[in-house]
């Protein structure tokens, strides 16, 4: 009986392509995105790309990959083009194709143009039972798009993506990096407005701004603990019990000697370039 | 995050048959949570009052004795470590001692890496990006400790895409900690040598998977291998790894200072410690919140979160702890405690704590229709069950959402989730198929009513829409002005919009 249901149910393969990637997952040629189109880091972010790499073993760039998508996808506003790709590849060393398959498998490369603010807005199941289809709903409605699309000036492209990992601060979407929270479809749409006049409220204290007044993850109603500010922990009193290990034995036993002068281990580390030099700014992200 | 370990279909079954007899033997009440003070707490920041950065950190405790600590040694520090009971706060709950005693204690040439899982996207989950963002030293520390107890060369925190303004503070407080003299050489004047780099990912839920997680970090597809060779044999860069949660890095100083009986003393046993709750859903004050373990379900819901909207009695379900744990229904949520144990016992689990509260307004099918979407979009297409099952689920839940099923489809869907699970290289098959296990065991007589009413030309599709809602209207301004740096959402007037 089971096998007679099966046949009755419509048999649609997923395919061996993960549709992870919002958009179609192969290349389609623009004017903008051929083969031919040049694209090449600047100056400045070839510095970035030096940092990024450092933090990797030599024989690992391949590492890189991901970052590097990423920054490229920042110079070139908000989308990859297949040039990018192509030069990332060539800097890391290795075929384009390893490349193309890294960036049609995540979600945040964007294969084709996104509007100015790129709108993701979290529908699973958290945020859609605190009301992700009336924000959604309200998006659309308002800008005239529908899940997907670019809005004809090129301002706002909305998506459904999944969870996002604000979960208590539902329902929410991410403009760009930033995340939008405790939405509701009055907020969303002052929200939207502001954008317009190319002003989107800034982020609060902690990176991410619930709409609705509160700070961050205490809640509407306010926090229910550490209602008085704590001591510092108490340090154990029978710490004089454990024998002493100097770290240094740790080090020398398992071969990881002189940090300054270049081992193979440090090699495979890529520990000689970037450790030790705090303050390098925030430009390896 | 994902659980670690595909569990065969015989132990499935076996906890099946114990969800249906267990709902008589709990032990709601043990009290074992009920002497937790904010004394305890180890996320004093959780709120933000303080500075994440190192000055209030440190006025915070952190990287006090740091230095007498890694004295300890490794192999004391992680008997510590399993004295304290701390299982794994990403999910499958394995012991935290034992995982990482399972690294190499000699080194055959190749050097040990620690890899912090901060990829946070289970739905529900929202705890370890309070800690990145408040707390970061609590992670940078703890990855040091950590790691030196894994006898590590460094550690690296895959930290997912989307989290861009958190991996900025936390890139900013591994800066601090090596300005400080804290990592690098000669980290924290100890002798041993330990770099920390922050990578982040780039959107895929299934790099919180361990090997997974390592295939990304080494610049390719986010698809697991399959175990063995364990990541603490071969891991990231052919090396020997240790892949683990924010928080169970987090709590290690903490835990390290204060010792190991302090831990275990808040929980039932085998579920020792302090655990962050993230809650979500119909509560009145959703919010995230540190607590003791084996606090039960209720309590927690009505002290920190202000209770269900339309009360208690208006609950229809709960996932106790992100997507991938099978839904409780009410009876079960009544007498749940919050611990690994006791909701395993209920055919559910601890998973990463993220609470999701369903009220009745709920349609539980689409609620689980919309999971199946989920892991849908998000199984890396490896393996055939998952890739084929999980979008079969969602267009037979999709059916049963509008009555246009048959009523024996329901044994289907619950077989077809029995052939996904435990026939992956990874737990995303389990994850995918627990949540429609959940939904054929609690709610079946709701689908079956459906195709009803349907039928009779009853149903209205638009009864359950969710309006917006997160909690009750914002009533907190004091705290808000005192607390949020006049950079709160209408704090400066910016409502005129």
């Amino acid at each position: 009986m089971l096998s007679s249901r099966f046949s009755r149910l419509p048999r649609v393969l997923n395919g061996s392509i993960r549709s992870m990637s919002g958009s179609n997952p192969s290349h389609i040629n623009t004017p903008d995105n051929l083969t031919t189109t040049y694209f090449d880091f600047t100056e400045e972010n070839y510095l970035r790309v030096t940092r990024i790499l450092s933090k990797y073993p030599s024989n690992y760039k391949q590492s890189g990959i991901i970052p590097l998508l990423d920054l490229a996808q920042r110079q070139a506003g908000g989308w990859l083009p297949l040039a990018a790709m192509d030069k990332v590849a060539k800097i890391v060393g290795v075929a384009p194709m390893r490349v193309y398959e890294v960036a049609t498998f995540y979600t945040m490369f964007n294969r084709e143009k996104v509007g100015k603010y790129f709108m993701q807005l979290c529908g699973t199941t958290p945020c859609m039972i605190c009301g992700s289809e009336d924000i959604k709903n309200t998006i659309e409605k308002h800008l005239g798009i529908k899940d997907g699309e670019t809005t004809e000036d090129g301002l706002f492209t909305l998506r459904e993506v999944e969870c996002l990992g604000a979960c208590a601060n539902a329902p929410m979407i991410q403009m760009n990096d930033d995340y939008y929270e405790c939405l509701t479809p009055k907020t969303t749409i002052e929200l939207l407005e502001a954008c317009k006049k190319g002003q989107p409220p800034p982020m609060g204290k902690w990176g991410s701004l619930p709409m609705n007044g509160q700070v961050s993850c205490e809640g509407p109603k306010g926090k229910t603990t550490l209602m008085s500010v704590p001591e510092p922990p108490p340090f154990r009193t029978d710490f004089d019990k454990f024998e002493k290990v100097d770290p240094k034995s740790v080090k020398v036993h398992m071969g990881y000697g002189g940090y300054d002068e270049t081992t193979p281990e440090e090699d495979l580390t890529g520990a000689g370039g970037v450790g030790g030099q705090g303050g390098r700014g925030g430009g390896t992200l | 995050m994902l659980r670690l370990a595909p569990i065969g279909r015989r132990v499935v079954q076996q906890r099946s048959a114990a969800a249906f007899s267990s709902a008589a033997e709990v032990n709601v009440g043990t009290g074992v949570y009920q002497h937790f003070s904010d004394q305890d707490r180890i996320f004093t920041n959780l709120y933000g009052e303080q500075d994440w950065r190192l000055g209030d950190a440190m006025k915070r405790g952190d990287w006090h004795k740091t230095k007498e600590i890694m004295w300890m040694g490794p192999d004391a520090i992680v008997q510590e470590i399993k004295d304290s009971g701390l299982r794994g706060r990403g999910g499958a709950g394995f012991p935290s001692g034992l995982k990482w005693s399972f690294m190499p204690k000699n080194s055959d040439g190749r050097p040990s890496f620690l890899v912090v899982n901060a990829d946070e996207s289970e739905p529900g989950t929202c705890k370890d990006r309070e800690i990145m963002r408040k707390d970061p030293h609590k992670l940078v520390e703890g990855c040091l400790i950590a790691g030196y107890a894994m006898r590590a060369r460094a550690a690296y925190v895959y930290i997912r895409g989307e989290y861009f303004n958190e991996a900025t503070v936390l890139d900013e407080a591994i800066h601090e900690a090596y300005a400080a003299g804290f990592l690098g050489k000669n980290a924290c004047g100890s002798g041993y040598d330990f770099d920390m780099f922050l990578h982040r990912g780039a959107g895929a839920y299934i790099c919180g998977e361990e090997t997974a997680l390592i295939e990304s970090l080494e610049g390719r597809q986010g698809k697991p291998r399959l175990k063995p060779p364990f990541p603490a044999g071969v891991g990231v860069f052919g090396c020997p790894s240790t892949v683990t949660n924010v928080e169970t890095i987090a709590v290690a100083p903490t835990i390290l200072r204060r010792g190991a009986d302090w831990f275990a003393g808040f929980g039932n046993p085998n579920n020792r410690g302090t655990k962050l709750f993230g809650i979500s859903g119909h509560v009145n004050n959703p919010c995230v919140v540190e607590e003791s373990m084996s606090i039960p379900l209720q309590e927690l819901i009505e002290k920190h979160c202000g209770g269900m909207r339309n009360g208690w009695d208006s609950l229809q379900a709960c996932i106790p702890g992100g997507s991938s744990v099978p839904v409780l229904n009410k009876d079960q949520c009544d007498v749940a405690l919050m611990e690994f144990d006791d909701l395993r016992a209920k055919g559910s689990g601890l998973g990463t704590a993220a609470v999701t509260m369903f009220d009745d307004s709920v349609d539980m099918i689409s609620g689980i229709r919309r999971l199946a979407h989920f892991y849908k979009h998000e199984s890396c297409g490896q393996c055939t069950p998952c890739r084929e099952g999980t979008g079969w689920l969602e267009t037979i839940l999709k059916r049963m959402e509008k009555g246009e099923a048959d009523k024996r489809e329901i044994p289907m869907l619950e077989e077809i989730s029995r052939q996904i699970e435990g026939h992956t290289i990874c737990a995303l098959g389990d994850a995918a198929a627990w949540p429609v296990q959940g939904l054929t065991r609690h709610f079946s007589g709701d689908i079956e009513k459906r195709i009803d009413d349907v039928a009779n030309g009853e149903y209205d599709p638009n009864a359950a829409f969710q309006s917006a809602w997160s909690g009750q209207a914002f009533d907190n301004k004091d705290w808000v002005e005192e607390h949020g740096g006049g950079m709160a959402y209408g704090s400066a007037g910016e409502r005129l919009y």
